[in-house]
């Protein structure tokens, strides 16, 4: 009887408890370990160009809410400043912290998400609970802020529609004393222990050369030892008038890549920190007729926004005409939108830089010849969201 | 010295030691305080889900506390999430494996009608695939919304005459989905 | 090993010294019909017979170590083309560069940037899964965000963005 070698091949997926979202994975396994594997995306394609083509700008927010669903308003912000750009307007400082704080807010929210879900991915179901119950905190304040809890819309081009109130800044407070012992917590809960070290050390290691190759951003590449970061590389929103650092791994492991997002979420709480102690009183939204809505005192009394109230509403002011690509640090990495206006009350057309669609290509080659336990683990510190992955 | 009830008990007589009423009843309440979802969550909707299964809002207090991901063991398909047509047969057979008695929930406005994706890659709604008992609205809802759609699928589960399964208009309601 | 912000310049819209030396060292060497200036960053709009020798110029020569993005555009004024739009970043100089290729819309085949850049794949798939542009030597040229049945190219101008067989939702109510 000859020796024949079967491999057996899995499909993990589009619907399957560890795949956070639907995409699937294709995985030919001998044994326990991966021989090959393939990846289908598609399952949650929403046609956000083409719906971009159709709406006003201002309208576009609500569909960037749905990309990185996890860190909403770093979305709904890089719009604006887009569109900010394309306009040649000029926030004030007031602005400029205001969304620094409530980036940095989500940038926390969607590492919670992802270090959390790991340590359910690996079995340690109690460390999600704790950290989602800071989801909540942070959560309560999105909805001071903007009524909204996940998908915020909010802001408008040329800054917010109104300023942080007082319980905005209390619960804020409120968060930013209570939340790094939560976050030690978790991290004593973690860090050190033997299993989790297993079960992440090692595994889904990619250097920092191929991480580059395939177009990685964010936490994933950071992990591998560079130091890219939009905040620093092409800095927007008065990042750079406040200290703080980027953390870096080494072996662009699973591991590395859990380290890397509990320290951000550091240098996050110390971001929230200043911005908020500095914050000066320069005004909360600048002048940009084209885009933000009047005060309705003024609209049932005043001819003149009146009618800027109409066309806002229906879109109908033209912008400059140009081509420009405008990114920010989302959970994920660079998200970048690629703008062209043609003048008319759509643009012509937009394209989003999502981090997840071109880092995830880099999966097959991150698993093969490891456990499938290992695959896992590894597509779980990848932070796949799918909206992000699709558009 | 009375007892904190836990459920109201159903219509029936009482005495030493015994409980008599309808199996009907006695089957309902039993399930309907048992329901075991599957989660299928595509997008945005999920999030709050998990929001809802954490502590704060404990989905599990409703007799969820064992989300299975696995058809054949769930009672209940909650789709939250925009399903594209791409995911539209997949989705039918994940309902297929489903074995009687199960029930649907459609969470969010993308799973109950296509929702701000009037696209061509959408499906507006997943009653297009597959028959779906209720509907929560929001995008997404919040979490006491999710946990007022559990509320109403109970209510369905409890008032539900154990014959339904097999009954005509049933079967015809399948098959009118293309499901035998 | 954290990067402190010691002095680093806020982003404006000048272009930087080194992107401006080298999109005139590339337009002195091959075949770029136009180079602009836009919002801060140069955009080389190649020939497409120039367009991978460009790319690979500017990642072995002159360190364009990374593929930002790589996406399409269905330009309808006459005449009617399909461009490629490549994103290159230089770490170290933190400069940005666009290279652009027009392409005539009944045969739009462009050379693929996958054998310089692995992250290209997907996103030339999804560029052939939105406008139809061929791209010549990648690995796997499928349609990657719609179902592999669908017969048009979505993103395209002349497609609306509905679906036209949804009986559920009325024109006239949804102005459209």
């Amino acid at each position: 009887m000859s020796q024949e070698k079967q491999t057996v091949t899995v499909n993990l997926g589009p619907t399957h408890p560890a795949t956070h979202g639907v995409f699937q994975n294709i995985i030919e396994l001998d044994g326990e370990r991966i021989v090959a594997a393939d990846s289908t995306v598609g399952y949650i394609h929403r046609a956000f160009e083409k719906l971009a083509e159709h709406r006003p700008y201002y309208q576009i927010t609500p569909i960037t809410d749905r990309l990185n669903y996890c860190s909403s308003p770093i979305n709904n912000i890089g719009w604006h400043l887009t569109v900010e750009r394309l306009l040649g307007v000029q926030t004030t400082q007031r602005i400029d912290y205001m969304r620094i704080i409530i980036m940095e807010l989500s940038r926390i929210a969607d590492h919670l998400i992802c270090n959390g879900i790991l340590g359910v991915d690996s079995g340690a179901f109690s460390g999600f609970l704790y950290l989602f119950q800071q989801r909540e905190a942070i959560y309560e304040i999105f909805e001071e802020i903007c009524g909204s809890r996940l998908t915020t819309n909010i802001g408008r081009v040329g800054g917010f529609e109104r300023d942080f109130s007082e319980t905005a800044v209390l619960k804020l407070r409120r968060f930013l004393a209570e939340f790094p012992a939560v976050l030690k917590e978790f991290e004593a809960l973690f860090d050190r222990n033997r299993i989790f070290m297993d079960r992440t050390i090692g595994v889904g290691a990619i250097s920092a050369a191929r991480a580059l190759d395939y177009g990685f951003t964010g936490p994933n590449l950071r992990a591998t030892g560079v130091d890219y970061d939009v905040r620093t590389a092409s800095p927007y929103s008065r990042y750079l008038d406040f200290e703080f650092e980027v953390p870096v791994g080494e072996n662009g492991d699973t591991y590395d890549r859990y380290l890397v997002r509990n320290q951000e979420m550091w240098q996050s709480l110390r971001l929230i920190q200043q911005a908020l102690d500095a914050m000066p009183n320069d005004g909360y939204h600048v002048a940009v007729p084209a885009f933000y809505l009047p005060p309705k005192a003024q609209v049932n009394t005043v001819m003149e926004s009146l009618i800027y109230h109409f066309k806002v509403v229906m879109g109908e002011i033209p912008v400059p005409v140009g081509t420009l690509y405008h990114a920010v640090e989302g959970g994920n990495g660079e998200l970048g939108y690629y703008l062209i206006s043609d003048g008319g009350r759509c643009p012509y057309r937009l394209h989003f830089r999502r981090p997840c669609f071109i880092y995830y290509q880099a999966f097959p080659e991150m698993v093969i010849g490891s456990l499938l336990s290992d695959a896992i683990m590894t597509m779980s510190s990848l932070n796949l969201i799918a909206g992000e992955l699709d558009a | 010295m009375t007892h904190p009830l836990v459920t109201d008990p159903p219509e029936g007589v009482t005495g030493q030691g015994f409980y008599l009423t309808s199996l009907e009843k006695a089957v309902a309440l039993a399930r309907k305080n048992s329901i075991w979802p599957l989660p299928f969550a595509t997008s945005c909707c999920g999030i709050e889900f998990m929001a809802t299964m954490g502590s704060h809002y404990d989905f599990a207090r409703f007799g969820s506390e064992r989300p299975s991901f696995s058809p054949r063991q769930a009672d209940l398909l909650m789709v939250m999430g925009t399903v594209a047509k791409k995911l539209g047969p997949i989705l039918k057979q994940v309902y297929c494996q489903m074995a009687e008695p199960r029930w649907v929930m459609a969470v969010g406005a993308c799973a109950s009608s296509g929702g701000i994706f009037d696209t061509y890659s959408v499906l507006q709604g997943i009653d297009q695939v597959i028959p779906v008992d209720v509907y929560v609205p929001g995008c997404p809802p919040r979490p006491e919304q999710i946990i007022d759609g559990l509320m109403a699928v109970q209510s369905l589960v409890g008032t539900e005459s154990l014959r339904r399964r097999h009954s005509e208009s049933y079967t015809q309601l399948l098959k009118g989905y293309g499901i035998d | 090993m954290a990067l402190t912000n010691l002095a680093l310049p806020m982003a404006t819209l000048e272009p930087t010294p080194f992107g401006t030396a080298v999109s005139e060292t590339v337009a002195q060497h091959f075949r770029v019909l136009n180079h602009v200036l836009q919002y801060g960053n140069w955009c080389l709009e190649v020939d497409p017979t120039a367009y991978y020798a460009v790319v690979q110029d500017l990642k072995h020569t002159h360190g364009f170590t990374m593929l930002v993005d790589l996406c399409g555009v269905h330009h309808v004024a006459e005449p009617a083309s399909l461009a490629v739009v490549a994103q290159l970043h230089h770490l170290p100089e933190r400069t940005r560069l666009f290279v652009t290729v027009q392409l005539p819309i009944t045969d739009p085949v462009i050379d693929s940037l996958v054998p310089l850049f692995p992250s290209a794949n997907w996103m030339e798939r999804e560029t052939y899964d939105f406008f139809g542009i061929r791209f010549t030597g990648h690995p796997n040229l499928t349609r990657i965000l719609n179902e592999d049945s669908m017969a048009y190219f979505p993103l395209r101008k002349e497609y609306p963005l509905e679906d036209q067989t949804r009986t559920d939702k009325d024109d006239r109510m949804f102005g459209r």
